[in-house]
């Protein structure tokens, strides 16, 4: 994984120098909180509904040992003992004390961390596929060029200050595990007719209150054109992004605004008025940035192991971890391992401290001290020999982090929702719970199959709501939590927004509508094989509705 | 005409009556009359600059983390100019009027987001003024963990 270097470790002590500064000048009254809000945003720093919450950048989610050790650390002596993994491949401690944050981003610091560019109207923390680097069925690593981007847009002077938050997702396999389409730039790695990598440009996706799905502006763009590309495109944003209303301000408006063509020819011609040649990425450089996240030294195994095959024959529990927690591997012998942080009735994404080490441990021990945060609210354990699975099994099952529902409709997005953040209208986190104890992650959970399930708070949609195969958003009516499901919504290669299916339900209902929601779905479906989103996207909205509106409607006569 | 750095002194003294017992100060009206009087309605709430967490402006003026030691006004607006003052201090952030009424003869926040705000997290009971008893003793709408009712 990628290391510092002395450029990078000075620029990281020197801002944390700059904000203990900053702290200590409010905290002396010398500057006031609107003086001090743009600072502590860039930051990571935001003051949510009990106490400040900081939010600290996981580059394309891939951190070591010693860094999540440090993140348990932290929770331990400057938090509540705990953390949450966000959709975002971060982290966030929802208790700092503002006079601490200039030591934990010290902290941080030691480990090369940080927490900026994680909130303001700046280029966010760059994301990427979970499987990235290990995937079977990838072109190649979205990293190097993740990490390319993060060095290119730290602090950059022109896209510090651009109409809104500005998120760049990039994905390295067929299969998008990295929801590109709803980022304002999703980059997909691709190979042209002559055999050269580079990438198919998507741009406007995004969800919130107005979503979209983003639309491709580029076949192939050249991996020499990426820097190049991404300004062209931050340019005609920066200059033409709406300033006058933050709902409007994304690039998704100014797309939808302007229309695909003319925003496709502005940033065509941005990028040819420049001629890209200032930009242009040595193939070198690119080489030099990619041996950081060169694999380890992995001797091909049997793609076998006697020991997880007896295992898998006695052992129900470690046979169903096996079959939804366990992915193929690009080396045979090896298996990428979904740590589940949604155990059944538990906050998707929370992990104590406790917890965090344990993982570090078995990173450190099984997995060539590499870990990784999904965007899913998930870890990843990317190099497990097959030898070792049972051992990393049983050592994930002693802290409560072997929950068998990877990919299941129990492994639940939600948002922190009105538990904890200033800006939700309902909660999300109880509704996740009640969810998964509902369905659980045995016989039905995996009758059920492949389903996802996402929950938002608000309408900013923080918890990806638009792109659940069931969507639900929580919000606020006559002062009670209602909660409205969407159908259909994807974030995969077929990307698609979910579609309303009616009228909202209560907290009280709106699990029992789910359940009759995945009822009507298993009555209809053509079989075990087809997975919710293909039965929705043949059957449409219409059995879905009468299922759920019918009986109320008759009822009211 | 106090300086700020005096007027920031006075405040913070006022501000360590947080550990003191809870008990809320009758109010004039209760003191007369012995009854809780109805028109009082609104609370005065803010987040502390320092640490972030949540206090209620006490009668004094103060700030307390304890929601029972939050003056309860008919009108907010002298209350909130004061803790305009505190803004300036550099003691709190973001101060703002919260709806309060009266349940089984004790001040709850009548919003949902104001009783967890004044709570905790309803997820996690451990955490937050809940688990420091310093939360409403009954909030509206009490936040309940897992409500097992279903269609």
């Amino acid at each position: 994984m990628y290391r510092y270097d002395e450029f990078d470790a000075a620029f990281v002590s020197a801002r944390v120098g700059q904000f203990r500064e900053q702290v200590g000048r409010r905290i002396a009254g010398e500057l006031t909180e609107e003086q001090f809000r743009p600072h502590r945003l860039m930051n990571g720093l935001y003051l949510q509904l009990h106490s400040y919450m900081l939010r600290i950048a996981v580059p394309y989610g891939t951190l070591n040992a010693r860094q999540m050790r440090k993140l348990a650390e932290i929770a331990r002596k400057y938090d509540r003992g705990y953390g949450h993994f966000t959709t975002r491949q971060n982290l966030q401690f929802n208790w700092p004390a503002l006079k601490d944050v200039p030591d934990i981003l010290a902290e941080l610091a030691s480990v090369e961390m940080h927490a900026i560019q994680t909130s303001g109207n700046c280029i966010r923390n760059v994301t990427a596929d979970h499987y990235a680097g290990v995937a079977a069925d990838e072109l190649a690593d979205p990293r190097p060029f993740a990490e390319i981007l993060r060095q290119w847009s730290s602090l950059h002077p022109e896209f510090s200050f651009l109409p809104r938050k500005f998120k760049i997702a990039v994905n390295g396999a067929p299969q998008d595990r990295a929801v590109i389409q709803a980022h304002d730039i999703g980059l997909q790695i691709v190979r042209n007719d002559q055999g050269e990598l580079g990438f198919a440009v998507y741009v406007g996706g995004g969800l919130g209150r107005t979503p979209f799905i983003g639309h491709k502006v580029r076949e192939f763009l050249p991996q020499r054109d990426l820097l190049a590309y991404a300004e062209a495109i931050l340019r005609v944003y920066n200059l033409e992004g709406r300033r006058d209303n933050k709902y409007k301000a994304r690039i998704k408006i100014l797309l939808h605004e302007k229309g695909l063509e003319a925003l496709r020819d502005a940033v065509e011609a941005e990028f040819s008025a420049r001629g890209g040649a200032s930009l242009e990425l040595p193939a070198d450089e690119i080489q030099r940035i990619a041996v950081y996240f060169a694999p380890p030294p992995l001797a091909p195994r049997s793609g076998t192991n006697e020991r997880v095959e007896r295992r898998r024959g006695k052992d129900a529990q470690f046979a169903k971890f096996f079959e939804s927690n366990v992915v193929s591997h690009k080396v045979p012998g090896y298996a990428i391992v979904t740590v589940s942080l949604k155990p059944i009735g538990g906050v998707p994404g929370d992990a104590s401290a406790d917890q965090m080490d344990a993982v570090a441990d078995l990173a450190e021990d099984y997995s060539h001290d590499e870990l990784r945060v999904s965007h899913e609210q998930n870890l990843i354990l990317p190099y497990v020999a097959l030898d070792d699975l049972t051992t990393v099994y049983d050592r994930l099952a002693s802290v409560g982090l072997a929950t068998p529902n990877a990919g299941l409709i129990s492994d639940i997005i939600a948002c922190p929702g009105l538990d904890y953040c200033a800006l939700a209208t309902a909660r999300s986190i109880p509704i996740a719970q009640r969810l998964s104890e509902r369905f659980g992650d045995g016989a039905r959970a995996r009758a059920i199959g492949p389903l996802k399930i996402k929950i938002s708070g608000c309408i900013n949609a923080c918890g990806h709501h638009h792109v659940g195969h069931i969507g639900i958003l929580g919000l606020e009516r006559a002062g009670e939590e209602t909660y409205q499901i969407t159908l259909g919504g994807s974030g995969d290669e077929t990307a698609s927004i979910g579609q309303i299916i009616g009228p909202g339900f209560s907290s009280e209902t709106v699990v029992g509508a789910v359940e009759t929601i995945v009822d009507t779905y298993m009555a209809r479906r053509s079989g075990p094989g087809e997975a919710f989103l293909d039965a929705y996207r043949r059957l449409g909205p219409t059995p879905f509705k009468e299922a759920l509106y019918q009986r109320n409607a008759g009822a009211d006569i | 005409m106090l300086r700020t750095s005096d007027r920031r002194q006075i405040r913070q003294q006022r501000d360590v009556n947080c550990g003191a017992p809870r008990q809320r100060r009758q109010t004039s009206t209760e003191a007369s009359t012995g009854e809780r009087d109805f028109r009082l309605t609104q609370i005065v709430t803010a987040n502390r600059l320092i640490d972030g967490i949540v206090v209620f402006q006490d009668e004094a003026g103060g700030w307390s983390a304890d929601f029972a030691r939050a003056a309860v006004h008919e009108d907010a607006a002298a209350a909130l100019a004061r803790a305009g003052e505190d803004v300036a201090a550099s003691l709190i952030v973001d101060p703002y009027a919260v709806e309060v009424e009266l349940r089984n003869g004790h001040y709850a926040p009548k919003t949902l987001r104001e009783a967890i705000r004044a709570t905790g997290p309803t997820v996690r009971r451990d955490l937050g003024k809940q688990a420091e008893g310093l939360a409403p003793i009954a909030a509206a709408h009490a936040p309940t963990e897992k409500p097992h009712v279903s269609l």
